[in-house]
Order: structure tokens, then C-alpha cells, then sequence
């Protein structure tokens, strides 16, 4: 495999954008910045794609404009998917890995605040059968977060000191939502919200974009001093349905886990919407307990769908450029009650 | 914004089997190959992924396995007041369904609560024939057992889905709507390529950076090209046959679609000077419709040679 | 390390209907998937990677439909992947399959797109209006024959080119057993005697709606070997190019993405002469007058005589350049799957497996799809034999 490295990264989030659900505001900013970061142009980049979604925006073809962004005349090679850009990262990585090129420039974005996003999202849940009955994340999270709890596997505490961390270390994050010191007695003094689930459980409805530039051997050492090389990069998925798998725990994870190799992180942010979530992530990565979780702030403190994935492989990368950590991972998940899941490993060389 | 549309969704063997069945008000299961009953029924098996065949009834009295408060419903679900959704294992099955109880409150439900089914009063052959579930005591029913599998009686569902969104226009196309509720038409400028464009771009398409320059641009232009539709379709707006056409603003570098009236369509052509018709000063607002339609201006038509780098 | 050579070693797809209601959306799937399994000799459990493919969401009303989709195409454990480029997505899903096991990083993908497009109707998906602007948008029809009408005054093309490719495709359906349309006695006549629905186009120049799959297999160069399949469609190049759907003087009838693609297949493919080399091309013709246009932008002939190519008759089975042999988007268009038809059928005939719709002796295919306005193009060339290069 040829040495790929994360060598820019870009992000904006906010409750509500006020603007289109091209996310063009903030793309275009996004994307200049990654210029200024490497020093490279347009021309310098391979490859292209993003990440997006049709439902998010209300109509087809969302993502058409945010081409807008590029600027593509003279046109680019370009692709996109229907997946959180963490994965428009994995076709961007492949890409590169085919030889074809050398550099790939990867965003996500979307407009949350459009719509009412926790009723939306039951549109990814069977057709026939389930999506009728609009079952919303919330509300399949917190039979998730039950099960756990009267398993014994979780309690209430366990799922405050998640929050409480996140909230507390997101206060450092300039593109946090919601953060701020925060005590476990703070969190557990909260109302519940959708028993048994408070409303800080739950991450908050987020927009947002991110972008990253991806460069192979000595285009990534002309671009950083310490590049975050990627050391491994998988992804699996699970059935949709709620019956066929178990929800306490997350076996995509954990495969995805063992094929990038879990071993020697100091660092993981994981992509966890909600706080039990942590917990799953955490205990299917095996990861010790020095490991320093989502220093970001997480998911739980901003949200913004289809770079929330991204912004964890970003975040881990900034760790390693700037020396805070040696082996970091980053975890991306998408579909109802972590469904499907990347893992991606980076490590800084000296 | 609303986007709305009742899918019509058509089931396949499986799917119509349990449809049918629900409409009768009866449960079924599909087996496995590790022989356990699943509820609702797999098209295809978790593990060989050959098709599922064997649906069996299974009872309409089941016990919740987890559940969540829905302390505020949203649109279409089960209930409109707050209730649960919940994991619920109905008797005979080996997986738990996902369905909505009736409880007035979370105190009222708890994991191993026995719920039995309320069925829809108007069956119709799709999920929602369970209406929900409700709190059961310690009764038990049998189901249908002895249901016919005959040919099913329904084969497809439809699906309504109502979304609604807000929509906001970029700061480009704001300033554009605003200028058009004053009768104005603003275009801007790309700092870099010095090209037009109107409406204004949150990024130019060609350097990738906002457009700024506001420039003023008349209401007349050419059509560079057309179509005359003639096909109804559902949301349209416009009666037909009409002229759809690019018109090209003088000093702009970019044409916009818009409709071409008050001249017969056979008679249109490429290169046509046009002036925009508004809507009474009254009427306008920030809206391109404010520009009613294109009118031929009665002009000699443009020479090709000054727009065909537009088409 | 270089590209690992890949090849495509099984094809499937579904009977193409107006309206499928003998199966599911799933049951769609399989039914190309599993025929794409069965020519290749493979089973579920050999998969390591699954890619689907569609257009945009809102044609099923399911959002991110793999996610539900997953367990029928026995996915679970697996990575999966789901592209969306528009109407170039067949296209572009089969290049990231393809991108795969050429980066070595597996030996066999399933990739499947499809469209069931009678869940919901495609011109209400693709016109909901939005704010603000004129609701003169009629569909793809109103969107692409102003277009038609540019090709037509910038190249002097006859009137009568339109009905000759639809005239010709509908012939080449009946030849194709999975085709939607079998409009027996198609003549340029009868297309020309047919309803003017978007001005230029009319009726019979016009794709239908279809409910439909299409899968493919492709396999790494020692997965090749362990197949058994003698006669695997080579992966000689792949290519994939975006523009903006709208800019100041952008050529909308001979798009630059399409033509800077094209040159890069021929150079990574060692073409020069693509006309006198490439022995058929199954291209994206959703409206019959794309056919010159694209002959052009393809760089088969130069610019304004594509009609030429058409009007000889050379495009037709037994012609210089055959075209859309299948019977093409004109006879059956589940748009999200549409742009794998093509590629699929590019690899059905240097694979010789085309039944009555073969060119003779086709050793170098090319298979092409585009999407939005005319702005995102992917296409392939495969061969008969493994790739040089």
C-alpha cells in the first residue's frame, strides 16, 4: 500500500447556518483554508469528493452546486457519496491507492436545521415496515441505551461522565455547540428527556462542513512537517434492523477495530451521537483506559451530519501535527443505532 | 418548503404475505435457517441470504424487551401524544418487533410489561394495521393459527412522507430578491474571471470564489435557446404548451430560464429580443416571478455570432 | 506498486418494467445481483466489498437506501459503500468497484445500481419547486431540449437524426430479452409521426421510466485465475470528470468534463485512433439527438459531424462503431442503474456473451454514462484481452 497522510483539515459548525443547504457559505471558506494550509491550488489536487445528503437538503441533487465550491472549469475528477464525508475520504484513499493520483481534497456538509432531523432520519429505516411507524434516532437510541442499562452494562453515571467530559473538554473548541465545565452531578440534575435519555445524551442538531486534503509520500512531507499518515482504514456494516443485531454491542466496530489495528493509540475520537454510544465504541475497540476519548469535545457537543465523521479523522490528525499524540483513531458511524462504522488509524513519524 | 408524495411501494412475496395477513389481523413470523421465528419476517436469511419461505403465525400478545419515552411525538408516528416506542417480543417469536404502546406515562411501562395488539380500526394490509400496542395484564391469545396461504391479497403499500423544510437563500441571492421586490435585477461580477453572473453565486463556478462586484442589468435580452413544453406533469404550475427559454440579459455573461408569452410558441426563435413583463408594482415581491414573463421586444433578432458561446 | 490488472466476471441484471410489482426494492436487487453472482461462479461469501449505486433519494422516498438494503445483499460484516453522482452513477458506482481491487485492496467487489422509479414519478422528483425561483423547470425533458436545439443550429444536423437513433435503439431492444421497450416496428417514420413533448423531442425520442438493476462482479487479476472464467472483461481504463451544471459560457451541447475525460480513457488506455480501434460503445443516450452529440464530445468525429456517423448507418449492429446495442437508455432507463447497463453491456461483448445483440468479434468496448446537466461523466474501455499497461 502507498503511505497516504492527512496533511489539511478545515471545519465550521454552527447551530444554525443562515444560509442555502449547498453549505456554499462555508464550503467556499472551508476550501481556501485548506489552500493556505498546504500552500497548494486547485491544481494541486487529484481527486475530489464529498459527502451529502439529498434528504438533509429537501431536494435532489443537492450536492450538484457545492461543485460551486471547486471551481470545475477546467472540469476535475470528481466524485460523491450518499454517506458521511468520512467515507468520501475512503473512496478518496482508495483512489490514491489505485496510483492514479497522488492528492485528494474530501468535504462533507449539511444543513441539519433545514428540517426537524430526528424525524427525517427514520426515512433510513425499512420501508415497509418500520419507516411507517417514523421511529426517530431518539427514541431508537434511548431502547438502546435501556437495553444497556438493565443489562448492567451502563448505568445513568456512566453515561454523565461522558457528558460531562465531552462538555467540559469542548470548551477548548472554538466549533463547539454546546460545552462548558461541566460536573456529572450537573448532568445527572438535568431533566430526562426521552427516558431514559436527558437531552445532553443526545448530541445537539448541528450544521456544518469540513474538508481534508489527503497526499501520498513526499507530497505529504512537502505539505506538513508531520504528517498524519494513515496506518489503517476500514469500515463495516450491520442489518438495518433492530431485531437483527445486538445493540448493546457493535460488532462492525470491533471488526473494523482489528483490521486497522487498535494497537499503541494514545488518542481516539470517537463518533459517538449519543453518550451511551461512547461506551459501545469504547468497549468494541478494546481501547485502555489511558486513552485519551474525543478531546474535541465529540459528537456530543456538535453534530453536524455528513462531516461530523469527517471532523473526527481531522481532529485525530491535528493531534498528530501538532505532536500531542504519536498513534491516533478516529471512528466515523452513520445509520440508526450505529449501524455501520469506520475506523481509520493515523500515525505521526519522527 | 414542503415535500410531499405517497409513495406506492410494491412488496414482493414476503412482504405481501405479512401485509395480507396483518390486514386480517393476523401476525406472521419468518423462519430462519437457525430455525428462529422472526417477526417482522426477513425477505432474505441473515445467514444463507436464500430467500425466506416459511412465514408462521405468531401471537399478537408479546412482552416489551426495552423501550424509550417519546416525549414529543412527531408528525405520522403511531400516537400524537406521548407514549413509547419499544422492542416487544411477541409470543412465538424468537426477535422482538418494533411498535409504539399506549401508556399515558413512562411510569406506566417498564421492560417485561405484557402488551397486546390494538389493531387499526380501517385495516388496509400495511403496518400501521397495528395501531399500537396497549398494556395486556396477564391475558394470551393464540393468534390466527390456523391462517390459508392462498394467493395474498395484498401485493403493494403506499407510503405517505410529508417533510417540510425551511428554505434560506445564499447572501448572493438575497441581495438578487431583495433588487427584484424594488423592479431591479442586480447581477454580480467574479473578481477573478470578471464574468456576470445573475442571479449573483455563492461561489463562482469556474474559480470557486464568491461573486461581488453588484451590477445593475436592464430587463431586456436574447433568447439563446428553448424548448416548448408540452407535457403535463404533478406540481406543475404553468398551463401548457409554453416557451422555456434561456434568456441572456444584456451584460450579463450567463442566461437564465425563464417563460416567453404574448407571441405565438411555433414562432419563437433563438436569437429573439425579449424585455421582461413585471406584475403590477403592488405584487412584487422578492421572488422571480415578479418578471411575469419575456415578451419579444420587436428588435431584429441578435446575430448568432453574439451568443453562441452561451449555448 | 502498481495497479493491480482487474476484470469484470459477471453481469446481471433485471427484466426492465415500467412498474415491477412482483418484487420489493430488495427483491430488485437480488434479482440482478444474483444472476451477476451465478455468471461469475461465486456465492455471497466470496464477496469482500459490496458498492450500490443510485440517483437521488427522494425517487424511492428512502434515505440512504443500502442501509436497509444491507442484509438482502448479504453485506452484514462487510464494507459497503453507496455513490451517488447523479445520472452518471451507474457509471461512476462501477469505477469505485472497479478502484477497489485495482488499489489492492480486495480480490472481489459486487457493485449493483438500480432505480425504482414506480415508487414515486421522477419528473415530480426531480421539479419540486423551490422558492424564489420560476417553476418553468419541466423535468429532464425541459431541462435538455434547449440543448438539443443548440446542437442542432450550431451543427446543421437534419431533422430526421433524432428518429434514425430512436428508430435504431428500439430495433436493437427487441434483440435484448431484458429490455423495457419492445416497440415492434419502430420506424424513423413513426418516431417522426410521434408527439412533440419538449420541443425539439418528441415522444418517441424520449427514455422511459423503468424499475431496474444491474450488478457486476469484477474480480483482481489472481481472483481471475481462481474463477475459472475464461473470458473476463479486462479493466483497460476508467475515468471520471465534473463541470458546473451552470457557468458563464460553458459548452452545454460538447461538455469539456466529457471531452477531457474521453482523452484521458484513450491515453490510459494506449488509443489513439478511437473510432478505428474501439470495436462498440454502449453510451448514455436518454434523449435520441444525445447520440451525435456525444459521438462528438467523445471525439469518434469531429465537431458538428457526429449526425454523419449516424445518418451512414455505422452506429447500427454491423456498422463502423455499433451503439448501444442493448437497445440503450432509450429502451430501458431505471436511471440509477442506467450508467452500469452501459458499462455492463461494454463488458458483455468483449466477454462475447451479448446473445442476439453481439458485435461480431468485439474485442474493445467502451461503456459510458453522464449525469446533472450534462456535467459529471464516467466512463470505461474493456477488452477481450488483459491490459498492457
Amino acid at each position: 500500500m502507498r503511505d497516504v497522510a492527512v496533511v489539511g483539515f478545515s471545519q465550521q459548525q454552527m447551530k444554525e447556518l443562515d444560509g442555502s443547504p449547498t453549505c456554499l457559505e462555508i464550503l467556499v471558506p472551508i476550501i481556501q483554508d485548506l489552500y493556505e494550509q498546504t500552500g497548494w491550488t486547485k491544481s494541486d489536487i487529484g481527486f475530489w469528493c464529498s459527502g451529502s445528503s439529498d434528504y438533509l437538503a429537501g431536494r435532489s441533487f443537492s450536492f450538484v452546486s457545492a461543485v460551486d465550491a471547486i471551481g470545475t472549469l477546467p472540469p476535475v475528477m470528481e466524485s460523491h457519496v450518499e454517506m458521511d464525508a468520512a467515507w468520501a475520504m475512503y473512496e478518496a484513499w482508495i483512489k490514491i491507492q489505485t496510483g492514479e493520483v497522488d492528492t485528494a481534497l474530501v468535504y462533507g456538509f449539511g444543513k441539519s436545521s433545514a428540517g426537524t432531523l430526528r424525524r427525517i432520519l427514520a426515512l433510513q429505516l425499512d420501508p415497509y415496515t418500520t419507516q411507517p411507524l417514523w421511529p426517530d434516532t431518539v427514541s431508537l437510541a434511548g431502547i438502546q441505551a435501556r437495553e444497556g442499562i438493565e443489562k448492567g452494562l451502563w448505568d445513568e453515571k456512566a453515561m454523565a461522565e461522558v457528558v460531562a467530559r465531552s462538555m467540559t473538554d469542548a470548551a477548548a473548541n472554538e466549533w463547539a455547540i454546546r460545552k462548558g465545565a461541566t460536573s456529572i452531578d450537573d448532568v445527572l440534575a438535568q431533566p430526562v428527556y426521552a427516558d431514559p435519555l436527558r437531552r445532553w445524551d443526545c448530541a445537539p442538531v448541528s450544521d456544518g462542513a469540513a474538508g481534508i486534503i489527503l497526499a501520498a509520500g513526499d507530497k505529504a512531507r512537502e505539505a506538513r512537517q508531520r504528517p498524519a499518515w494513515i496506518t489503517g482504514f476500514e469500515h463495516r456494516i450491520e442489518p438495518i434492523a433492530l431485531n437483527a443485531r445486538s445493540l448493546t454491542e457493535s460488532v462492525s466496530t470491533a471488526a473494523a477495530g482489528t483490521a486497522a489495528g487498535v494497537d499503541g493509540v494514545d488518542t481516539a475520537e470517537l463518533h459517538a451521537p449519543f453518550s451511551h454510544q461512547e461506551l459501545i465504541l469504547r468497549n468494541a475497540l478494546g481501547l485502555p483506559g489511558d486513552v485519551t476519548i474525543n478531546p474535541s469535545g465529540g459528537a456530543l457537543t456538535a453534530n453536524p451530519m455528513f462531516s461530523a465523521g469527517l471532523n473526527r479523522i481531522g481532529e485525530a490528525a491535528s493531534r498528530i501535527w501538532a505532536g500531542n499524540s504519536d498513534k491516533a483513531l478516529a471512528h466515523t458511524t452513520q445509520g440508526p443505532v450505529l449501524q455501520h462504522n469506520l475506523v481509520c488509524t493515523l500515525e505521526g513519524r519522527n | 418548503m414542503k415535500v410531499e408524495f405517497d409513495y406506492t411501494r410494491s412488496l414482493g412475496p414476503v412482504l405481501s404475505q405479512f401485509m395480507s395477513a396483518l390486514k386480517q389481523h393476523s401476525i406472521l413470523g419468518g423462519v430462519t435457517s437457525d430455525g428462529r421465528v422472526v417477526v417482522p419476517p426477513p425477505e432474505y436469511d441473515p445467514i444463507t441470504h436464500a430467500a425466506v419461505t416459511e412465514l408462521v403465525p405468531v401471537s399478537d400478545h408479546g412482552v416489551v424487551q426495552s423501550w424509550s419515552w417519546v416525549a414529543e411525538p412527531v408528525a405520522q408516528q403511531p400516537l400524537e401524544k406521548p407514549f413509547a416506542f419499544a422492542q416487544i417480543l411477541l409470543d412465538g417469536a424468537d426477535a422482538p418487533l418494533l411498535h409504539a404502546v399506549a401508556v399515558d406515562s413512562p411510569a406506566e411501562i417498564s421492560t417485561g410489561l405484557r402488551v397486546r395488539v390494538v389493531w387499526a380500526e380501517d385495516p388496509t394490509g400495511t403496518i400501521r394495521d397495528i395501531a399500537h400496542f396497549e398494556p395486556a395484564g396477564d391475558g394470551s391469545s393464540e393468534g390466527s393459527a390456523s391462517m390459508e396461504f392462498g394467493a395474498p391479497e395484498v401485493t403493494g403499500i403506499v407510503s405517505p412522507v410529508k417533510l417540510a423544510y425551511d428554505y434560506a437563500a445564499s447572501p448572493e441571492e438575497t441581495k438578487f430578491f431583495r433588487g427584484l421586490a424594488e423592479g431591479k435585477i442586480f447581477g454580480q461580477r467574479c473578481p477573478k474571471c470578471e464574468k456576470v453572473y445573475v442571479p449573483p453565486r455563492g461561489a463562482c463556478p469556474v474559480d470557486g470564489i464568491p461573486t461581488t462586484d453588484e451590477v445593475e442589468l436592464p430587463d431586456r435580452g436574447t433568447v439563446t435557446t428553448y424548448c416548448v413544453v408540452n407535457v403535463p406533469f404533478q406540481g406543475q404550475t404553468i398551463p401548457i404548451p409554453y416557451v422555456s427559454a434561456y434568456v441572456l440579459l444584456d451584460g450579463a455573461d450567463i442566461a437564465f430560464l425563464h417563460l416567453i408569452l404574448d407571441i405565438d410558441a411555433a414562432d419563437v426563435r433563438m436569437g429573439m429580443r425579449v424585455e421582461a413583463v413585471w406584475k403590477p408594482r403592488e405584487e412584487w415581491t422578492t421572488d422571480l416571478n415578479n418578471i411575469r414573463y419575456f415578451k419579444p421586444t420587436g428588435e431584429p433578432d441578435a446575430d448568432f455570432e453574439t451568443y453562441k458561446h452561451h449555448l | 506498486m502498481g495497479k493491480v490488472p482487474a476484470a469484470v466476471i459477471g453481469v446481471g441484471q433485471t427484466h426492465h418494467r415500467a412498474v415491477r410489482e412482483d418484487v420489493s426494492i430488495a427483491g430488485l436487487l437480488r434479482e440482478a445481483v444474483d444472476r451477476a453472482l451465478l455468471d461469475a461462479g461465486l456465492t455471497f461469501d466470496d464477496i469482500d466489498a459490496v458498492v450500490v449505486g443510485k440517483a437521488p433519494d427522494l425517487f424511492e422516498g428512502v434515505m440512504m437506501p443500502e442501509l436497509y438494503l444491507a442484509d438482502a445483499l448479504g453485506a452484514a460484516g462487510k464494507p459497503l459503500l453507496r455513490v451517488h453522482t447523479a445520472g452518471s452513477v451507474g457509471g461512476s458506482t462501477a469505477i469505485v468497484a472497479a478502484s477497489l481491487v485495482q488499489s489492492g485492496v480486495h480480490e472481489r467487489v459486487l457493485t449493483v445500481a438500480f432505480e425504482k422509479q414506480s415508487e414515486s414519478n421522477a419528473m415530480w422528483a426531480l421539479s419540486i419547486p423551490v422558492p424564489f425561483i420560476m417553476p418553468v423547470h419541466a423535468g429532464a425533458g425541459g431541462y435538455f431540449a434547449p440543448h438539443v436545439r443548440s446542437y442542432i443550429r450550431r451543427s446543421g444536423a437534419p431533422s430526421h437524426i433524432g428518429a434514425m437513433v430512436a428508430a435504431k435503439d428500439r430495433q436493437n431492444a427487441l434483440k435484448n430479452p431484458y429490455a423495457h421497450l419492445k416497440n415492434e416496428g419502430t420506424t424513423v417514420e413513426s418516431v417522426l409521426a410521434s408527439t412533440m413533448l419538449w420541443d425539439p423531442i418528441r415522444y418517441d425520442e424520449t427514455c422511459p421510466s423503468s424499475d431496474g438493476a444491474c450488478a457486476l462482479v469484477i474480480a483482481s487479476e489472481d481472483a481471475v485465475a481462481k474463477s475459472g472464467i475464461k473470458n473476463p472483461a479486462w479493466i483497460h481504463s476508467t475515468q471520471m470528470r465534473s463541470e458546473p451544471t451552470t457557468a458563464a459560457e460553458r459548452d452545454q451541447v460538447n461538455p469539456a468534463a466529457g471531452r477531457a475525460a474521453s482523452a484521458a480513457l484513450y491515453k490510459q488506455a494506449g488509443i489513439t485512433n478511437p473510432l478505428e480501434e474501439i470495436d462498440c460503445a454502449e453510451i448514455y443516450v436518454p434523449f435520441s439527438w444525445f447520440e451525435p452529440m456525444w459521438i462528438e464530445n467523445l471525439g469518434f468525429m469531429p465537431e458538428g459531424e457526429g449526425w454523419k456517423l449516424t445518418e451512414a448507418g455505422e452506429t447500427a449492429i454491423g456498422g463502423k462503431l455499433p451503439i448501444n446495442m442493448s437497445g440503450g437508455v432509450l429502451s430501458s432507463n431505471p436511471i440509477g442503474a442506467s450508467g452500469m447497463l452501459r458499462f455492463g453491456e461494454a463488458a458483455l461483448q468483449v466477454m462475447g456473451e451479448a446473445g442476439e445483440h453481439q458485435v461480431d468479434g468485439a474485442r474493445k468496448a467502451l461503456g459510458h454514462a453522464y449525469g446533472g446537466g450534462s456535467q459529471f461523466f464516467a466512463m470505461w474501455l474493456v477488452g477481450a484481452d488483459k491490459p498492457s499497461n
